[in-house]
């Protein structure tokens, strides 16, 4: 089975709140101090499919598109043994518009060996909006199927379980697909070895301009605009909360079960 | 004329999202001037007489295969029912089924497509919608520059719109999809459902959560929250960690990751409120928090907090809670 996993580098989610500013010009949070990490839900995707790999022999290929920084998510992705890796660069077009973003990785897509199965995260841990999946799935012209978190081959195709509103749902799928993973206890991301992310670095990877996969700036940027951050705001949160007092541990829980039973007997 | 449209997908509950994703379609379809129109694909007669009553008129979408959801196939049906009616602004809920089809029918109705809305401004030339970014630390408007665009609605950041005196006019319109020549129809099936909580109500729905993380240590604490929980008539939450190290099932995960929850009660038993969590529980009216440590980030975004471990906490405070319920009940 022929693998592709979808990267995007984010900012680290994590930062705490006082350290995050926002770019009051380019409409974006500032880097900072903060790092540039893997999106969480796409080291979910790579996980899924890593393990599918064990299972099914083929190869992964891991495709990101995002500035020169994030060819670091394909040096992990490469330490964790995917086969091959393309970087598609960014040049500054804004990393918002989901619409740019699957325009750009189709095009990625069809200049490569063709795919049984395509993985990407389920939202992004920057601007969330969980769009490039079905965005890529249209412009590839195949199904697809959101919020999957296990993967395994049966005959003539795959089965998926993903998460609902209720539990889950088991789906069977004839290939190609384009499936968005998401987290669960059976794909949390593995750790790579030291020694293979030293080997990591050594390994080729493939750079690509928008120009070397028959796109330009310019009609990304179009594509990308179809949806447009014309402001964003950081509110300031004031620490607002107060600590139960009492002398002892039964009147601080008295005064809690006071509070709780106060708004519960509102509802 | 074009139209504002509400969806209603199979499998979909009459609930607060429900109230709230057809009271906003009313909402901007009058700042519009334009018609609402409820396309819905539910065999719920709960929610089709309650589209009719909040709406211009009704498309009842049926295929010979009674509503089941089927992703590809359903997104055919809406496509098609939509484009018939012009759409400006196509909305949908916060339902799985809502949110894998709408950047998709975005992209095949000709538009664009915007998720997780909590406002919509449409008085303006252009839609704009307001939606929470950054693990919740910030707050963007984002302008849909092409349209129609097919907006996803966040449960309950909606209030319904009252009754209508008069019914809408319902229509029916059969779909029959293995003519249409489709081959993609029968490329994914949906061939078991596993429903997990047999109560019912959905965390995004819930008026009370009682939430355990990472503090409380393993699967056997959270029963003692399930007892918390029922004496409140709160449903169970968890953090991703107690989900990822599979002392609760995935689907109780709150959070970026998990569910973005909207309760007037949201009480954290043991969750240090990493970023991700915190963005799951934005839109909770109030949050409270037991954590022994007083430093925890949890505790910069609750009304109320116990510094303590909920080892000494939780038994005691359900025996209270159980008091103070039987003395109000006299």
């Amino acid at each position: 089975m022929n693998l592709l996993v979808c990267l995007k580098q984010i900012l680290d989610p994590e930062v705490p709140i006082r350290d995050f500013r926002i770019d009051a010009e380019k409409l974006e949070a500032e880097q900072g101090s903060a790092n540039l990490v893997t999106n969480i839900f796409c080291e979910n995707a790579l996980e899924t499919a890593l393990q599918l790999r064990d299972r099914c022999d083929g190869e992964i290929t891991a495709l990101c598109f995002g500035p020169e920084p994030a060819e670091e998510v394909l040096r992990k992705a490469l330490a964790l043994k995917v086969d091959h890796a393309y970087l598609v660069e960014n040049p500054g077009i804004s990393q918002y518009g989901s619409s740019g973003a699957a325009m750009v990785l189709a095009a990625a897509i069809e200049k490569l060996p063709e795919f049984d199965l395509i993985v990407l995260g389920r939202e992004a841990g920057d601007w969330g909006e969980g769009q490039t999946a079905g965005l890529l799935a249209e412009r590839l012209g195949m199904p697809s199927v959101s919020f999957v978190d296990q993967i395994e081959p049966i005959e003539g195709g795959v089965r998926l379980r993903r998460q609902t509103d209720f539990g889950s749902e088991q789906l069977t799928a004839q290939l190609p697909i384009v499936a968005s993973i998401t987290n669960s206890d059976t794909n949390l991301p593995r750790i790579p070895k030291t020694r293979d992310i030293m080997l990591a670095h050594r390994k080729p990877l493939t750079t690509w301009s928008l120009e070397e996969i028959g796109l330009d700036e310019q009609s990304v940027r179009a594509a990308a605009s179809a949806t447009e951050v014309i402001s964003l705001n950081a509110p300031e949160k004031t620490a607002a909360c107060e600590f139960v007092a009492g002398d002892s541990s039964d009147e601080r829980i008295n005064d809690f079960a006071e509070r709780v039973f106060k708004i519960i007997e509102s509802l | 004329m074009p139209n504002v449209i509400s969806c209603l997908l199979p499998g979909v509950d009459f609930d607060r999202a429900v109230e709230g994703l057809l009271g906003e379609a009313d909402r901007v379809a009058k700042q519009l001037g334009l018609r609402h129109v409820a396309v819905t694909c539910s065999s719920s007669d709960v929610i089709q007489q309650y589209a009719a009553s909040h709406s211009d008129r009704v498309v009842s979408v049926q295929s010979h295969d009674d509503l089941d959801y089927q992703p590809e196939s359903c997104l055919a049906m809406l496509d098609a029912a939509c484009a018939a009616l012009e759409p400006r602004v196509v909305l949908l809920g916060q339902d799985t089924y809502s949110q894998e089809l709408a950047p998709r029918l975005g992209y095949r109705l000709g538009g664009s497509s915007i998720g997780d809305a909590q406002q919509i401004d449409a008085d303006g030339d252009r839609i704009r919608v307001h939606r929470s970014v950054y693990g919740g630390k910030a707050t963007a408007v984002v302008q849909a520059n092409v349209e129609p665009v097919v907006i996803w609605l966040r449960a309950r950041a909606f209030s319904p719109e009252p009754e209508r005196p008069n019914a809408a006019p319902v229509e029916t319109e059969h779909f029959d999809l293995d003519g249409s020549g489709n081959a993609n129809f029968q490329a994914t099936q949906i061939v078991q459902r596993q429903h997990e909580s047999a109560a019912g109500v959905r965390l995004e729905d819930a008026q009370a959560i009682v939430s355990g993380g990472r503090g409380l240590g393993g699967p056997e604490p959270f029963d003692e929250l399930r007892k918390l929980a029922a004496v409140i008539g709160a449903e169970l939450g968890a953090s991703r960690a107690a989900c990822d190290s599979g002392w609760v099932a995935p689907g109780l995960q709150v959070g970026q990751t998990g569910k973005k929850v909207a309760p007037e009660l949201y009480l954290a038993v043991g969750i240090s409120g990493a970023s991700q969590h915190l963005m799951g529980i934005a839109d909770a009216k109030v949050v409270a928090a037991i954590n022994t440590d007083a430093e925890a980030p949890i505790f910069r975004h609750c009304q109320f907090g116990l510094v303590d471990d909920y080892r000494n906490v939780i038994g005691p405070l359900t025996e209270r809670l159980v008091d103070l319920k039987s003395t109000s009940n006299e």
